[in-house]
């Protein structure tokens, strides 16, 4: 059995008096499709900011590809990552936002060739070059030029994963990636992501409302509730035949809001 | 007439030491801005005290004052400027102080997402500032810049106290050799206009321009 991509032990988080996270512990395989549902305050989503280190953790480790994320092993001792290991460690992972987060100020061309330029020292040319796949890998070559504020909210979702993949990155975390869209824009994102997962090995954690994305895509589902998992399993498992019953309020909630599973 | 074309002559010089000081000194405050406004933002708590000691001084103390110590003061220290380089000086600190807190602001009005896409792109500190951070903040400093620079075209009369020969100080020369008040004073009040009209098209048409395709129009 090959060792685990990502392995989460025991990771606390409060803000404030909330307590986000409850000494969470996860593991996942490389290449493996996870999707992470539940409740909004559950943790799911503090979970991907956290593997993106744009949180801070309480307590806890977090290994990626066997390697320590937020600590630094010096000497046997575990030191608090500084600013160079981070940087290193977040080539492994790349990450989608709810809100695209694209820069306004730069064309689309610009906004997927900035960081391997700047942190990879990529020649422009070539940085264009594999920019252009990529764009047309989400369907988008022909708005190269055409700056964030003329696209839909599905052109620029897909215009941020062609960045985000522009770096190369192991781990790709796509937090509700298509909560923001209007509901005719949602598929056009949905079947980048099934691209991707059909054509790359990458390994994919998806924060997800889309249950029926969640039950086709996914290897394994992960139930939030409350800082904790409170169920995992595959898809099937999940969401025809839940055991517990918080997974089973939470999931008929949601088939009661119209979500198709 | 002829006597007056000398006279607006003598004016016009001064209305050239006025551009020049404005010139000068916008430039000396736009780099004190940047400085100090990014040093109110930096990691370092020792960065911040600099730069919070310099912007609470230079605002918190007259222009006069600072002008006579930099002309009258710093030559005790060994330090002797040129009424210019003393106008300079005073003008490009004090008006620094207060752009530095425009600069301050417009970095922090950069939304938190933006900060997150930088990370998440594993740009550094810099990189992030530099090319996503500073382009779009600079577009929200420059309406107030042009403010800050329309105050140093305004501020830049108190060198006339130092004897350098600007437009204020020059229609007081020729108020006091022609007798004529209204003439002199009514030429200097439309010139500091003039040059104040140029001061808002220019940023205004630099706004226009950088503000360019971020509203979806087609570039």
């Amino acid at each position: 059995m090959p060792a685990p991509i990502i392995k989460v032990d025991a990771i606390s988080k409060s803000f404030g008096a909330f307590k986000v996270l409850d000494g969470l512990s996860m593991q996942v395989m490389p290449g493996e499709k996870l999707a992470l549902i539940g409740p909004s305050g559950s943790g799911k989503t503090t979970i991907l900011r956290i593997l993106m280190t744009l949180e801070k953790i309480d307590g806890g480790h977090i290994q990626v590809e066997g390697e320590q994320l937020y600590h630094m092993e010096r000497n046997g001792q575990l030191l608090p990552a500084d600013e160079r290991h981070l940087a290193r460690m977040r080539q492994k992972i790349g990450m989608v936002f709810q809100l695209f987060n694209l820069f306004p100020h730069k064309c689309v061309m610009d906004n997927v060739t900035l960081a391997p330029m700047l942190t990879k020292g990529v020649a422009r040319a070539a940085a264009e070059k594999r920019a252009m796949e990529l764009l047309d890998m989400v369907g988008l070559a022909d708005k190269a030029k055409a700056m964030p504020a003329q696209l839909s909210g599905g052109q620029k979702q897909r215009v941020a994963i062609a960045r985000a993949l522009a770096l190369s990155p192991k781990i790709m975390l796509f937090d509700e990636v298509t909560s923001a869209l209007d509901p005719e824009l949602v598929e056009e994102v949905l079947n980048v992501m099934r691209k991707l997962a059909a054509e790359t090995d990458m390994t994919m954690l998806l924060v997800t409302h889309e249950m029926g994305f969640a039950h086709d895509f996914a290897d394994r589902v992960l139930f939030f509730d409350r800082g904790r998992i409170v169920e995992e399993g595959k898809p099937d498992e999940i969401f025809r035949h839940p055991k517990q019953e918080r997974t089973q309020t939470f999931l008929k909630k949601i088939i009661a809001a119209g979500h198709r599973v | 007439m002829t006597q007056w074309s000398g006279y607006l002559g003598l004016i016009l010089q001064g209305a050239l030491v006025t551009i020049e000081l404005t010139l000068m000194g916008s430039v000396l405050a736009l780099i004190m801005a940047f400085l100090a406004g990014m040093g109110r933002v930096s990691r370092f708590i020792i960065v911040r005290a600099i730069a919070t000691t310099y912007i609470e001084f230079f605002r918190g103390t007259s222009i006069f004052v600072q002008l006579f110590w930099a002309y009258f003061v710093l030559p005790f220290a060994g330090l002797s400027l040129t009424p210019l380089q003393a106008g300079v000086l005073a003008l490009g600190l004090n008006v620094g102080a207060y752009a530095a807190e425009v600069v301050r602001g417009a970095i922090l009005s950069v939304g938190r997402e933006q900060y997150e896409a930088c990370t998440a792109l594993n740009l550094g500190r810099w990189q992030g500032m530099r090319h996503v951070i500073l382009p779009q903040a600079l577009l929200v400093m420059l309406p107030t810049f042009g403010n800050n620079a329309i105050e140093l075209l305004k501020a830049t009369s108190v060198v006339s106290l130092i004897s350098l020969a600007d437009l204020t100080f020059q229609a007081q020369v020729v108020r006091s050799q022609t007798g004529s008040t209204l003439m002199p004073f009514l030429s200097v009040l439309i010139i500091y206009f003039a040059l104040a009209l140029i001061i808002s098209w220019g940023v205004r048409t630099l706004e226009r321009r950088m503000a360019r395709g971020l509203d979806g129009v087609r570039v």
